[in-house]
């Protein structure tokens, strides 16, 4: 508030050197020579061959370079950085560097890539009997494109060598993966690696693996200078070369009997971009949630994640829910719009509820809330009412709609890594003073995190909040409680936090220098996670959300007026109250600029096309909608104070209920992707029929016929007179 | 730190004291505070004059510092959030902005306060639209905007009289 909190870029070394990045210019090439200017004498290159030990950067799997060394896989890998006193001085001399580059053929399109990354099945049940005994069978396709996640604050980070060890300290979500990567990158034993979160302005993902990458970069130049070496990255490199949200193709196929879904058979593409980065985990996430909130007998699932000549894709908030989440509920509501029935009464009879099994065989152990949360967003937004009103607006100019989503957020990380490995352990550290310090590697990046961990101590202590001290994550000082995404920080270490203070509690003595250490222990009643089959409790629990989107559609323009926007939360019992609203306006709005505004494409030439906020678009104070977030209580055993997991969570729904808010408004038939801009409406109203049924996805509702005789093919109308003006 | 010569440099008010700015005139403000008075409260989010955060007042009109030339300012009164932050206003804006919860990671912080006060000296009780319209020209990816309008609310209800 005051300015004085001291990020990256504001830091003041001693004898700081700048290292300013040479990106590819091409997708997919052979490096044949390099062909650096002459040199000042202050001027170091750092490349490939002053990698000490493995140049490979540790995120998942090591496959991403530190240092292009043969090849570029991307516009934008790097291949060279520049070390010296000034930065202009840097910028102009990587200007006149030149690759000598071979051109291999680039592969742009993840449905074009012969390059499997991963792949994953898993179902359960009859789906092909489902299928054959169905009264319906519905099949379509939809698409999410590329989302920046444009913290304010640019990655940056500063590496400083001295004698005994490697201190990288910045702007991070996660402490220990960046020291994990050093460790292997540089070969140097753990303890000669030191890694420091700096105040951080804004991750939202973009900070989990990418500060792998910059500090392996720093670190190998700062060992070659001896010098500390920093890099803030400008905005345009930072959008363009930095990872984004994983666009994908979901193709759904959904078998119908008296009313209900009997069958999914759901194929889910991610595109990874040049290197595999987090891709397995955001896939696993997004097949996982792929049914959505439905109860779905017969399942098939399969998901790819490959290969293109693009940034590699990785974290934004959601991480793979927001894609799978968006296809299945329009899906659902298209279902529901063919056999004229109202969405919400189609969706609300098929829902899961507690005991039941989850996509993954898994259950549901606990209360699933969503009957309440559809009350209460009815409550606020009367959506079943304005949807039947809008349904009878005449063709005029001007036309309203409303939408609403139903979907979870599976709490913490997938499966059994929690236990497997990240293996999370705390201390409070109790100082003479009777002063207590949290020691947790869980950082703050504007979430608020530092302020619940301390409401948490303090509280099962019973001393003021003044007593407990949270500093910025240090790996030298605190222990390994994992890294700060999944929307685990609060729910997984506030819990370890809360059972080591009421510990400390137990044995406090006035005066006197006390440390507590607590480990992550994996819940008894999770049904243990098999990867290979993807069967068992994938989350050992689930938040829920009710998101709903009322707009005014501008028929002459494409543009849409957002009228009221609605998000009713579960996120158990909030810590602070205000944290968790600031948590679930700021992610909503981000899941309307997902819907109808973040547009990021790259050229013919593998080139990213938006690169600054003057064409990539995030909503301003000016795009807010009269946005209403709610919380009921819905506590969690196992959370603390009855916490769940809640920062990703108001992300996923929106974009599902923006475009059933936009469909209805523009009474034009279904629409299949994301964003959805202003230009994609004018398209879309001013197409014509022929070139409406020419489009690939086929919509068919298969009557079903008596057994033996082949399936009459029907087309549906699905919702719209295809002359939509 | 710099020359006080009266033959060099570029004069401006900075923060109600005289200065000279000893960088190139072509210099961008944003720069000259940062890294010449390391006034670093100034941040850097685009340098394209897009997101807001590099904003400061120039004679109490907002302006987004990296695109001003330091050499276009000279006599002119810049405002930055440390000289700002020892205002009376300031001190509505700070308790306004906590009770709200207004800031998260705090990069766009600095830029939000100094638009709203350049919106509640234009507009000392602004309407909802003109205060969405104030902060338009400031980018905040954490809030959402809900709580910042809040907090103007809020400020504009307390200060009363005082812009």
């Amino acid at each position: 508030m005051r300015g004085e909190a001291l990020y990256v870029d504001d830091l003041l070394i001693d004898g700081l050197l700048y290292g300013r990045l040479l990106h590819s210019e091409r997708p997919h090439a052979r490096i044949l020579a390099v062909r650096l200017p002459s040199l000042p004498p202050t001027v170091t290159v750092v490349d490939w061959q002053d990698v000490p030990a493995q140049n490979q950067i540790h995120i998942v799997q090591d496959d991403m370079p530190i240092f292009a060394k043969d090849e570029v896989e991307y516009v934008g890998d790097v291949i060279l950085m520049l070390v010296g006193p000034d930065e202009q001085q840097l910028e102009d001399l990587l200007s006149q560097v030149r690759i000598d580059y071979q051109d291999h053929e680039p592969v742009f399109d993840p449905e074009q890539s012969q390059q499997i990354f991963f792949d994953y099945h898993y179902g359960h049940g009859e789906v092909e009997q489902a299928f054959a005994e169905a009264d319906h069978i519905f099949s379509e396709t939809f698409h999410t494109g590329l989302q920046e996640q444009a913290y304010l604050e640019p990655n940056g980070l500063i590496a400083v060598p001295t004698t005994r060890k490697m201190t990288v300290r910045g702007s991070m979500q996660c402490p220990y993966y960046v020291k994990t990567a050093l460790v292997k990158a540089l070969g140097k034993a753990a303890e000669q690696v030191q890694v420091v979160q700096d105040v951080t302005g804004g991750g939202f993902g973009g900070k989990e693996d990418y500060p792998s990458v910059l500090a392996c970069q720093l670190a190998v130049a700062a060992l070659k200078t001896g010098k500390p070496v920093k890099c803030v990255l400008n905005r345009r490199e930072d959008m363009a070369t930095t990872s984004k949200r994983h666009p994908s193709r979901c193709h759904y196929k959904v078998a119908v009997k008296d009313g209900l879904v009997t069958a999914m058979d759901i194929d889910v593409l991610m595109d990874s971009g040049a290197y595999t980065t987090l891709s397995p985990v955001v896939l696993q996430r997004g097949i996982i949630g792929a049914p959505g909130v439905y109860n779905t007998a017969n399942l098939r699932v399969h998901g790819q994640a490959r290969k293109t000549n693009t940034v590699p894709n990785g974290a934004f908030r959601g991480f793979g829910a927001p894609q799978t989440f968006f296809a299945v509920e329009m899906m659902m509501s298209h279902i529901a719009v063919a056999l004229k029935q109202e969405p919400l009464a189609f969706k609300a009879r098929q829902l899961v509820a507690q005991g039941d099994m989850t996509s993954t065989e898994g259950r549901y152990h606990f209360n699933v809330s969503l009957p309440e949360l559809i009350q209460r967003a009815e409550e606020l937004s009367h959506y079943r009412e304005k949807r039947q009103a809008y349904a009878r607006q005449s063709e005029a100019r001007y036309r309203k709609g409303i939408g609403l989503s139903l979907i979870y957020h599976g709490c913490g990380f997938t499966g059994n890594s929690e236990r497997d490995f990240i293996k999370a352990v705390v201390k409070l550290k109790k100082r003479r003073d009777d002063r207590v310090e949290v020691l947790a590697s869980n950082a703050d990046i504007g979430q608020g995190i530092k302020t619940t961990f301390a409401k948490i101590v303090a509280d099962q202590l019973a001393i003021p909040l003044d007593q407990i001290i949270v500093n910025n994550p240090d790996t030298d000082l605190v222990p390994d409680s994992g890294p700060t995404v999944a929307s685990r920080s609060l729910m997984t270490v506030g819990q370890l936090l809360a059972q080591a203070a009421a510990k400390l509690k137990q044995v406090w003595e006035p005066g006197k220098e006390q440390e507590i250490e607590e480990q992550y222990q994996h819940p008894e009643y999770m049904i243990p996670f098999d990867m290979e089959r993807f069967a068992g409790d994938a989350y050992p629990t689930y938040s829920w959300a009710v998101s709903v989107v009322e707009l005014e559609l501008d028929r002459l323009t494409g543009t849409a007026d957002i009228s009221g926007a609605w998000g009713i939360f579960d996120v158990g019992v909030p810590i602070d109250y205000n944290i968790v609203q600031g948590q679930m306006q700021g992610g909503f709005l981000q899941g309307l600029g997902y819907s109808c505004m973040e547009h990021l494409a790259y050229s013919p030439a593998g080139v990213p096309q938006q690169t600054s906020f003057t064409d990539y678009i995030i909503p301003t104070a000016a795009d807010v909608p009269n946005l209403v977030t709610d919380l009921i209580n819905n506590p969690f055993s196992h959370g603390p104070y009855g916490a769940k997991g809640a920062g990703e969570m108001p992300m996923v729904g929106v974009a599902p209920a923006y475009l059933e808010a936009l469909e209805q408004a523009m009474n034009c038939g279904r629409l299949e992707h994301v964003p959805f801009t202003a230009e994609d409406v004018l398209d879309r109203l001013g197409a014509d029929p022929d070139r409406q049924q020419a489009e690939p996805d086929t919509w068919v509702s298969r009557e079903r016929k008596a057994a033996g005789k082949p399936a009459a093919q029907v087309k549906s109308a699905g919702g719209g007179d295809p002359a939509c003006r | 730190m710099q020359m006080m010569n009266e033959q060099t440099g570029i004069p401006f008010i900075l923060n109600g004291r005289p200065v000279r700015s000893l960088s190139a005139p072509g210099t961008r403000l944003l720069e000259v505070l940062r890294d010449e008075f390391h006034l670093t409260g100034t941040k850097c989010g685009c340098k394209e004059g897009e997101c807001g955060a590099c904003s400061v007042l120039i004679n109490g009109r907002l302006v987004t510092s990296c695109l001003i030339a330091v050499g276009s300012i000279a006599q002119q009164a810049v405002l930055t959030i440390e000289g700002y932050r020892e205002t009376e206003r300031f001190a509505v804006l700070d308790a306004a902005f906590a009770d709200m919860a207004a800031v998260q990671c705090g990069f766009c912080t600095p830029g939000m306060v100094l638009a709203t006060e350049a919106l509640l000296s234009e507009h000392p009780h602004p309407s909802a639209e003109e205060i969405r319209q104030g902060l338009s020209g400031n980018l905040c990816r954490c809030t959402g905007y809900q709580a910042l309008i809040q907090a103007v609310r809020t400020a504009a209800q307390r200060g009363a009289g005082l812009w």
